[in-house]
């Protein structure tokens, strides 16, 4: 009814077809927001964290910073010490700035990670959106590939690395962007084959189309959300890993600061009840937080039908 | 008779985001008692279904009820609370949806899912549900109705699993059956048998029955009452006899005429042969084909054999047949997108490579594909101009004004506004994106149009229109189309030629008039005495001839050797029909039958 009544008000007048309505928003809710703005905020601290920052990273607090005026104590200790307007987020276990440390591990921890979730996402939909359209000797092929480097634990596969190789930021970067590569390729193989298989991919191939405007064209539009709301979850577990990696000794090598080693070397100061351990630990989770809150808000825009697929 | 359910002045509204409500439904009032059916009619977005859901108590999600009542012997089940609502549910009140393949959970037996919620609800054991659900594959005439319920959903067909959908709801004897389209996906020969069974089983329980519908000659079947709904609306309320036969409303009328006319000759439209050349526009040879691997031309599930089928330039060729008889395949193997294991494809003369890889851009350019589902054959993430732009671009070249100007016509060939080039596909209706579908194959300026299905999933009045105006493309362009569809109505009143098609076997073919009428095919004279007429009392009219005795309810197989409609056919000889392949009878300019069976036999 509407149909015939609209295509009525055509009549014949003959303008320049209208240009395109503006894109429809996501509208996030408030949680959405404030991920957004906790995010925002550690990627200005990325940028303009280190200079901004009270001491350098691996920088000694100086006794005499510390000393009361009036009291006799000539080298009291610069160790654990608790928030103060000298040290505002308390000292470490050597006695160097806690905040200094994470305005300066942001860079380190965040990059690190952003980059290796990068690199993940561009081995693992490249190869995912090959296997899905390729032939199906290749999907075999690269499938079984991905499944045995599946079954590998990945902090296992990442020590044994870096025991072989040797802790630097490049292997660091590589191995976390393999690892995670797996679990991309996975998604983009099922996201792309579900694409692969419907009408209008069938309808582009009858025009003629190639392979590779089926891809840019109709396959990666439609798989370009889903594959976002991951990237934010693949991220956190990146974080995660690096900071679990570093925890172990293994990521990070000091005197550079990094959120999950400075867990770890301030662990004994849990026992004097310092703030040193807690803060970076703070840091992360903030983070990793303030990411799934935005990717939730997502992923229940586009339906929850993604929820499933990051289960399985 | 008693009222069992009183609608009254029900409101139904939906939320939007900005917490604003839309009326969806708008004060429907009707009463239904005891052992009658009652048949709320309307095309989509009536609000039809979203009432008789209201009987359950439920609404879709972002509706709510803003006013009336819907009373159940007088309770009123609007303000009744969640725990009152789950006995109402399958207890008093059983609802049956509109798929019932999708219904039903393939990894448990027909038995386990069609008993599960009577015993769940514990009005019977597991022993008496077992033996009602036996006593009710019987009454539905159900075949094999001790063993069925140990086998699985997927062995048994369509129309098998919309009855036991029945008796799922029957099971837990309800005084009430809402049935959602139960027929709307099935074939002609399909839904007589499951309307016959739903007719008889409704009478025997003495249940009262909402059954929602947009096919006013179903209605006309089933129904005692009918209510005529648009835009949440009452435009008609009588008695089936009085809305079919002396419709008061304007609306209703309009439901009549988007009724297509039973299929006869004289139907189907001259088209003017000044397009005519010598050889055809598109023509296959011998086709065999079919799915998994293929050994010494013959794949391992064969579904076309030995098809041949010519299609005149700017003529019509309607091609027809239940599911599952390769009418898709056909298209498919012309299109180049399912390679033919033997036979060729040809197209003005010059054999096409089998496969649409292989074939160049100007062969791909004169055969255009039109999908079934516009829904899913449009890119949701491509603009309309884009998805139109794009053939325009691909085969012709165009860019820039030109191309504009090119999507500009299109949309007015299809009859769609110029402002709809900025749209996404979801920001239209069904038909419209049929309209986009039907354009894009237009855009490539084709010789042949293979259209699939292409109104089966509208409804009747959006359906019509959308036949109109691939009539009225027809006259401007001088394409040639292959009309594939099931119904036999619409194919009647658009081709100039018919093809029967039967496990892949073409049985029949020749003009429509000629098809339409004696001699007939068996299987023709079957397909055309299925088709549901527009009055009271022809269910049980039908179901009297020993065609729709002897062919409801078998399914269609692929077999090898003989004639394929063996098991289904009134007049089938014994030892010949279903050992030797039908000869092929020549009864007139270009008129086919396959058939053991002479002329003279056909004829009754």
């Amino acid at each position: 009814m509407t149909e015939t009544q609209q295509s009525m008000n055509t009549s014949s007048q003959f303008d320049e077809l209208p240009d395109a309505p503006p894109k429809r928003k996501i509208k996030l809710s408030w949680s959405g927001k404030l991920g957004i703005a906790v995010l925002v905020f550690w990627a200005i601290i990325v940028v303009i964290g280190p200079s901004i920052s009270p001491y350098h990273e691996a920088e000694f607090l100086d006794e005499s910073l510390f000393i009361v005026p009036g009291s006799d104590e000539k080298y009291p200790d610069t160790d654990f010490r608790p928030p103060s307007r000298i040290v505002l987020l308390g000292s470490d276990y050597m006695g160097r700035d806690t905040l200094s440390r994470i305005l300066f591990g942001a860079r380190t921890t965040i990059g690190i990670s952003f980059i290796a979730t990068l690199l993940a996402y561009l081995i693992g939909v490249t190869l995912g959106i090959a296997a899905a359209v390729g032939s199906r000797f290749l999907d075999m092929v690269l499938s079984r590939l991905n499944d045995a480097l599946l079954s590998i634990p990945s902090i296992m596969l990442g020590l044994v690395m870096i025991a072989a190789l040797g802790s630097t930021i490049p292997l660091l970067i590589l191995l976390t962007g393999i690892i995670y590569a797996a679990s991309v390729f996975r998604i983009a193989r099922s996201l792309g084959q579900e694409v692969m298989v419907s009408d209008f991919v069938e309808a582009a191939r009858v025009r003629g189309e190639g392979l590779w405007w089926i891809i840019t064209r109709e396959i990666l539009p439609n798989i370009a959300m889903p594959l976002a709301t991951d990237f934010g979850l693949r991220f956190v577990w990146v974080i995660l890993f690096i900071s679990a990696l570093s925890f172990l000794g293994l990521g990070v090598q000091p005197p550079m600061s990094d959120w999950g080693s400075m867990v770890k070397e301030n662990l004994p100061g849990l026992i004097y009840g310092a703030v040193a351990p807690i803060m970076p630990a703070l840091a992360i989770a903030t983070l990793t937080i303030s990411v799934n809150m935005i990717v939730d808000d997502i992923s229940a825009h586009s339906g929850g039908k993604l929820a499933k697929r990051m289960i399985a | 008779m008693s009222v069992l359910l009183e609608v009254n002045h029900l409101k139904i509204s939906a939320r939007k985001d900005d917490d604003s409500l839309t009326p969806i439904v708008k004060g429907v009032s009707f009463n239904v008692a005891r052992g009658e059916v009652i048949a709320l009619i309307g095309e989509s977005g009536s609000g039809k279904t979203t009432i008789a859901l209201s009987a359950l108590g439920y609404t879709k999600p972002g509706l709510e009820f803003t006013g009336g009542q819907v009373r159940l012997e007088g309770e009123d089940i609007i303000t009744m609370a969640s725990d009152q609502l789950r006995a109402l549910r399958g207890q008093r009140v059983a609802y049956l949806a509109q798929s019932a393949a999708a219904t039903f959970n393939p990894a448990l037996t027909i038995g386990e899912q069609v008993t599960e919620s009577c015993v769940l609800h514990n009005i019977l054991t597991q022993k008496q549900a077992d033996e009602r659900a036996e006593f009710l594959y019987r009454a539905l005439e159900l075949p094999d109705p001790d063993q069925l319920g140990k086998r699985y959903p997927h062995q048994v067909s369509g129309g098998q699993l919309q009855r036991l959908m029945a008796a799922t709801a029957l099971c837990g004897k309800p005084d009430l059956l809402v049935l959602d389209e139960p027929t709307t996906a099935l074939d002609v020969t399909t839904q007589i048998e499951v309307l016959k069974a739903f007719k008889s089983v409704i009478k025997q329980e003495g249940s009262a029955a909402i059954y929602v519908t947009h096919d006013l000659s179903v209605v006309a079947q089933i129904a005692d009452h009918i209510v005529v709904l648009y835009a949440g609306e009452v435009q008609e309320h009588g008695s089936a006899e009085q809305v079919v036969s002396h419709p008061g409303h304007d609306y209703t009328r309009r439901l009549m005429h988007a009724v297509r006319p039973p299929p006869g000759a004289g139907q189907g439209e001259e088209t003017s042969s000044e397009h005519h050349r010598e050889a055809p526009a598109l023509e296959v040879k011998d086709i065999v084909a079919g799915y998994g691997k293929t050994q010494n031309g013959i794949p391992s599930i064969t579904v076309l054999r030995d098809v041949n089928v010519s299609i005149e330039r700017g003529h019509t060729v309607g091609v027809i047949g239940e599911s599952g008889c390769g009418k898709s395949t056909l298209a498919r193997v012309m299109a180049g997108l399912l390679p033919a294991a033997q036979g060729k494809v040809l197209l003005d003369g010059e054999t096409l490579k089998p496969a649409l890889q292989r074939r160049s851009r100007g062969e791909l350019q004169k055969v255009q594909f039109v999908f079934q589902m516009a829904d899913t054959a449009l890119n949701p993430r491509q603009r309309i101009d884009h998805i139109l732009g794009r053939p325009l671009e691909f085969y012709l070249g165009l860019k820039g004004k030109e191309k504009r100007r090119r999507i500009g016509e299109l949309l007015q060939m299809v009859e769609l506004p110029q402002e709809f080039a900025g749209r996404y596909p979801e920001e239209l209706s069904g038909g419209q994106k049929q309209r986009v579908n039907l354009a894009r194959a237009l855009a490539a300026s084709p010789e042949v149009l293979l259209c699939d299905e292409v109104i089966s999933a509208l409804d009747s009045i959006v359906g019509a229109n959308v036949i109109e105006l691939l009539k009225r493309l027809r006259k401007q362009t001088g394409v040639s189309f292959v009309f594939i569809s099931h119904d036999l109505s619409t194919v009647a009143s658009f081709a100039d030629e018919i093809v029967v098609l039967y496990a892949g076997r073409v049985v029949e073919k020749g003009a429509t008039d000629a098809v339409l009428s004696p001699p007939y095919h068996p299987y023709t004279r079957l397909l055309i005495s299925s088709v549901p007429e527009l009055r009271v009392g022809w269910l049980e009219e039908t179901m009297q001839t020993q065609e729709a005795q002897a062919g409801i309810d078998r399914v269609v197989t692929l077999t090898d050797t003989g004639c394929p409609f063996f098991d289904r056919c009134p007049l089938a000889i014994k030892d010949t029909c279903d050992r030797e392949t039908a000869p092929a009878r020549q009864l007139g300019a270009g008129h086919t039958i396959e058939c053991h069976r002479s002329e003279a036999e056909f004829v009754h």
